[in-house]
């Protein structure tokens, strides 16, 4: 066991855990944020996917031990995102399962990319599985998003 | 979670590295260079890998580079795929990149981890064998540098306690045309059923290939045949006859399938490359 400091959502945890525990663990069993779903474990499926840094993670391919001196943002430290209101408003999930993993690769997209193109929004939603509501509301809720930053950026550049 | 524990160390230097592998090794504790770390957490969540020390090499500035210095590329082993593809100073390299796993795995993915993975596709390593890249070794009596040809054959041949350091790869091919597809049994991420790469170098026509037979090879043999004269249909036919063995027969393709669609590309991409022809 190591004790180690780890920046989980703006805040600073003192945590015990095994050098091999992955980070999905420790957040999950450690410091009870559940938020960060557990798949298939092996990097496929993206239901585990957090931000480091602002880049998006899986968690379960990445140990806890990765996570020091990182900034680390989970589902639950995003709260009442713009993201979080479009996935309501297109009906962009179902049974709720790969959500978190979904919105976390997005909040990561839209900050990388406020312009994202039709293949960078493919590339980046590729990474996560969704098995009961499809992947059209997904990109939906993304466009939305894309098209509030661009009528922000019109309207700011008209005020100037 | 991982069923065993290890102990996990973040050399700075690489001097520091190797010195921690040695220990660890005579300790018995059966050391791992760690870069991205992800196959050996989804191997060793099957057993599949055992250990009980990695050494994380991400924070040795030498597996960081990402440089061009005396007229060579410098790509630092630790680097992940998407910090490749979005720096884009080898576009060959940020395609053959982007082309594995998805696009978060590749965040943490590195070019050093694919390379020397377990898993054979190893498809980062096709640019290089196009371009006689060169790669830096650290080992017991410090660093040294190789042809990648020398050291590549079917795996990243290493001995006990060494890592990759670095690749270098000549200026010149950067900017050289090149065409790199990767067909998939179905969808858009995943396993190659066959990844091909080519480039046209100043007076020849180059090709590497991944997925066709368990492991990543430069076609030597059939760039040779492909560069005689003659129809491009006869001439890939003689190429085909030089694929090394044993070609993969698995769930992603049965063998007859796979070299039925390596013609295919073959023809495709060489007519892309090379012009039309009849
Ligand atoms: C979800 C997923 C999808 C994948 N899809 C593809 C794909 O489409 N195409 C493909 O080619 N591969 C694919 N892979 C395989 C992946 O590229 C390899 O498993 C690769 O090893 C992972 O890189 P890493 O940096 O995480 O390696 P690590 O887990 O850090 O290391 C892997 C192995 O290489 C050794 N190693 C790492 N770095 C060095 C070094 N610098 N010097 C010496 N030894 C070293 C380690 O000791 C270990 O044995 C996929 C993997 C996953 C998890």
């Amino acid at each position: 066991m190591i004790s180690a400091r780890l920046t989980v959502n703006d805040e600073e945890r003192e945590v015990a855990f095994r050098p091999s525990d992955t980070l999905l663990f420790v957040l999950r069993e450690k410091l009870g944020l559940t938020g960060a779903k557990p798949g298939c474990l092996n990097g496929d499926c993206g239901a585990c996917t957090v931000n480091v840094n602002g880049t998006a993670m899986k968690s379960c391919l990445m140990l806890g031990v990765e996570g020091v001196n990182q900034t680390i943002l989970t589902i639950e430290g995003l709260k009442d995102s713009p993201i979080q209101h479009a996935f309501i408003e297109h009906f962009a999930f179902q049974c709720g399962y790969c959500t978190p993993g979904f919105i976390m690769n997005i909040n990561s997209l839209l900050k990388k990319h406020p312009n994202a193109d039709d293949s960078t929004i493919k590339e980046f939603l590729s990474s996560n599985i969704c098995r009961c509501t499809g992947y059209q509301e997904i990109e939906k809720a993304v466009k939305s998003l894309l098209k509030i930053n661009r009528e922000d950026k019109a309207g700011l550049q008209n005020d100037e | 979670m991982l069923p065993y524990d290890f102990d996990y160390y973040l050399p700075k230097t690489v001097g520091e590295g190797v010195r921690l592998f040695q220990q660890l090794e005579r300790e018995g504790k059966n050391p791992v260079y760690y870069s991205g770390g992800t196959e050996i957490i989804t191997l060793g969540r099957l057993n599949l890998v055992e250990t009980n020390a990695v050494i994380d090499i991400k924070a040795i500035g030498e597996c960081k580079e990402l440089t061009i210095k005396d007229q060579r590329l410098i790509v630092g082993s630790a680097l992940s795929l998407t910090a490749i593809e979005e720096e884009n100073v080898f576009p060959l390299l940020s395609k053959a990149a982007s082309g594995v796993a998805d696009h978060t795995a590749r965040n943490k993915i590195t070019v050093g981890g694919n390379i020397c993975g377990q898993i054979f596709y190893r498809e980062a390593v096709l640019p290089f064998l196009l371009t006689d890249s060169h790669a830096v070794i650290a080992g017991k009596s410090g660093l040294r540098q190789a042809p990648i040809h020398q050291l590549f054959n079917q795996k990243l041949k290493l001995q006990k306690g060494e890592f990759l350091v670095q690749l270098h790869t000549d200026r010149r091919f950067l900017t050289m045309p090149y065409v790199c597809v990767k067909r998939r049994q179905q969808w858009d991420t995943g396993y190659p059923l066959i990844t091909v790469a080519v480039i046209k170098t100043e007076n020849e026509t180059r090709i590497a290939i991944s997925g066709l037979c368990p492991f990543p090879f430069r076609a030597f043999e059939m760039e040779k045949a492909i560069q005689q004269g003659g129809p491009l249909g006869d001439r890939i036919q003689e190429g085909l006859r030089h694929v090394p063995q044993p070609v993969l027969d698995d769930v992603e393709g049965s063998s007859g399938y796979r070299m039925f669609v390596l013609e295919q590309m073959l023809q495709d991409m060489l007519r892309e490359l090379e012009g039309n022809h009849p």
